[in-house]
C-alpha cells in the first residue's frame, strides 16, 4: 500500500464543497434537458421507423444506424469542434466567442439527439409488441386509424416500454459524464477540477461515484412508482 | 474542406486503432473471465455469496464508464504502492467495468439452459465445475453469442474513453492531429466514419448469428 494521506475534509471544505454541489446540480439539469430532447425525437424515430412510406422508415432507420455505431465521445467532439466550423464564418465566430457556456448546449443537443437513437430502438419494440386485435378492436369499434393510433396503440406501446425507458434515463444521467472533455463542469468534470487543485482525486472521485449511485437509486424508485401506476393490468409485471 | 489532412496524418491515426483493438480484446476476454464468476455468484443460493455479486454488479451499473476510469487512475496506485500507468490502470478500470456487464449477459445465457440437464448431469454424478465446464457453459455461450459481439461493439466504442487519462488510441491521435492542423470537420468526420465502418460490421454480424439461432430453433 502506498501511503496516502486522506483528507475527507475536502468535499465539504469552504471553496470545494460548492463546486462540487454545483457539479452535481448540472449533472441533473443537463441530463434532464437531454432526456427532453431525447424522448420527444426518439418517439418520432420510432414513429418514423413504423411509417407506411418506405423512405421515411430508410430515414429514421439511418438516424437510429449512425447514432449508434458512433462513439458518443466522437458525436462530442463533432459537435463542439466541427459544427461551429461548419456554419457560416461569421455565425462560427459569433458561436465560439460570444456564446457563454457554448459546451454547455453542444453537450445537451449531442446527449439528446443520442439518447434519442436509443429510445426510438425501444419504444419500437413497444409497438411491435401491442398485440394485434387491440389495435384490431379499436378499429372495430368506429375509431378512425388517426384515433386509433393516437388514443390507444401508442399510449399501451409507451406503457410496456417504461422498465426500459428506464433504463435508458439512467443512461443518459451516466453519459452526462462524457460532457466533461468538451468542458462542462458536471460532476465528474467537477472531481476531475478539484483533483488538479489539490491533488486528492481519490476522494473527490469516490464521491462522485456515490453521487451517481444515489441518482440511480432515486431514478429506480421513482420509476418503480410510475410502473406500479402504469402498468396495464392483465399483463405480466417485470420479472426481477 | 481539405481532405488532404487525413491522407498526410492516415498512417499516425490508423496506428492507434491497434491500440483501441488491443484494448478492446483486453477488456472483453478479462470482463468475460471476471464475469463468468460474477454471474455464478449471482445464481448462487448462498446469501454470502449472492449478495456480494449482486452488490458489485449493481454498484458498476450504476457508475459512469468515464468515472470509473478516473476513480482507478487514483485508486490503483495506492493498492498496488506506485505509479501504475495510464493503460495499465484503464485497463483494470475496463475489466471491473465490463464485468458487471457481461454477468448479466452469462446470467441471462445460463438461465436459458433448462434445468432437467443440470438435474440429469447430477444423475450422472458429475461435479458442480464438471458440470458447468461441460453441460451448463457450452450451451449458455451458444445463446448468448449475440449479446456478446452486441456488448463487445459497446466496448470497442467506449475505448475512446481512455483520452481523459491520456492514453494514444485511436481518437486521441485524431485530437492531438486536430490541435495541430485545424481541421475539426473533416477530422471528425474521418473518425466517425471509421468507427461507423466497423461496429457496423460487427452488428450485421451479431444480426446473421442471431437470424442463425432463431432458424435452428424453428
Amino acid at each position: 500500500m502506498l501511503d496516502y494521506n486522506f483528507e475527507w475534509s475536502i468535499l465539504w471544505s469552504q471553496t470545494y464543497g460548492p463546486w462540487l454541489l454545483k457539479g452535481i446540480w448540472t449533472t441533473i439539469h443537463l441530463s434532464l434537458l437531454a432526456w427532453v430532447i431525447g424522448s420527444m425525437l426518439g418517439l418520432m424515430v420510432a414513429l418514423a421507423r413504423l411509417a407506411p412510406y418506405r423512405v421515411v422508415r430508410f430515414a429514421g432507420g439511418a438516424y437510429v444506424q449512425v447514432f449508434r455505431n458512433i462513439p458518443l465521445l466522437v458525436q462530442m467532439f463533432f459537435w463542439y469542434f466541427a459544427v461551429p466550423a461548419l456554419l457560416p464564418r461569421e455565425m462560427g465566430r459569433w458561436l465560439n466567442h460570444e456564446v457563454p457556456h457554448l459546451g454547455y448546449y453542444c453537450g445537451v443537443v449531442c446527449l439528446g439527439t443520442y439518447t434519442a437513437s436509443r429510445v426510438a430502438e425501444v419504444i419500437r419494440s413497444g409497438f411491435l409488441a401491442v398485440p394485434k386485435g387491440v389495435t384490431m378492436a379499436a378499429l372495430a369499434t368506429g375509431l378512425s386509424p388517426w384515433n386509433t393510433y393516437r388514443h390507444v396503440t401508442i399510449p399501451y406501446a409507451l406503457r410496456i416500454s417504461m422498465p426500459l425507458l428506464s433504463n435508458e434515463i439512467l443512461s443518459c444521467f451516466k453519459n452526462s459524464a462524457l460532457t466533461m472533455t468538451i468542458g462542462v463542469m458536471e460532476t465528474t468534470g467537477m472531481a476531475g477540477l478539484i483533483d488538479s487543485f489539490t491533488f486528492h482525486g481519490l476522494e473527490t472521485t469516490t464521491a462522485a461515484s456515490l453521487v451517481y449511485l444515489a441518482i440511480t437509486l432515486c431514478v429506480v424508485a421513482a420509476f418503480a412508482r410510475v410502473e406500479k401506476k402504469m402498468r396495464i393490468p392483465g399483463l405480466m409485471e417485470r420479472s426481477n | 474542406m481539405d481532405w488532404a489532412v487525413i491522407t498526410d496524418n492516415m498512417g499516425y491515426m490508423l496506428g492507434g486503432l491497434g491500440l483501441t483493438f488491443q484494448m478492446t480484446l483486453i477488456a472483453l476476454s478479462g470482463g468475460m473471465f471476471l464475469g463468468c464468476f460474477l454471474a455464478m455468484g449471482r445464481l448462487s443460493s448462498k446469501k454470502w455469496v449472492y449478495y456480494p455479486a449482486s452488490a458489485y454488479v449493481h454498484f458498476f451499473r450504476s457508475q459512469p464508464l468515464i468515472l470509473v476510469i478516473f476513480w482507478l487512475y487514483f485508486l490503483a496506485p495506492v493498492f498496488v504502492g506506485r505509479p501504475l500507468g495510464a493503460f495499465y490502470s484503464t485497463m483494470i478500470a475496463f475489466v471491473f467495468f465490463e464485468a458487471s456487464y457481461f454477468s448479466e449477459i452469462i446470467r441471462g445465457g445460463i438461465q436459458s439452459v433448462p434445468k432437467g440437464q443440470v438435474m440429469a448431469a447430477q444423475a450422472t454424478g458429475l461435479g458442480f465445475f464438471t458440470i458447468q465446464r461441460y453441460v451448463v457453459l457450452p450451451q449458455a455461450l451458444g445463446n448468448m453469442a449475440p449479446a456478446l459481439i452486441t456488448r463487445a461493439i459497446v466496448i470497442f466504442q467506449d475505448t475512446s474513453l481512455a483520452y481523459v487519462v491520456g492514453l494514444r488510441e485511436f481518437l486521441r491521435r485524431v485530437n492531438l492531429v486536430d490541435t495541430r492542423e485545424v481541421r475539426s470537420v473533416e477530422l471528425y468526420c474521418f473518425a466517425a466514419v471509421v468507427y461507423f465502418v466497423i461496429c457496423t460490421l460487427g452488428s450485421l454480424f451479431a444480426d446473421h448469428l442471431e437470424r442463425k439461432r432463431e432458424a435452428s430453433k424453428a
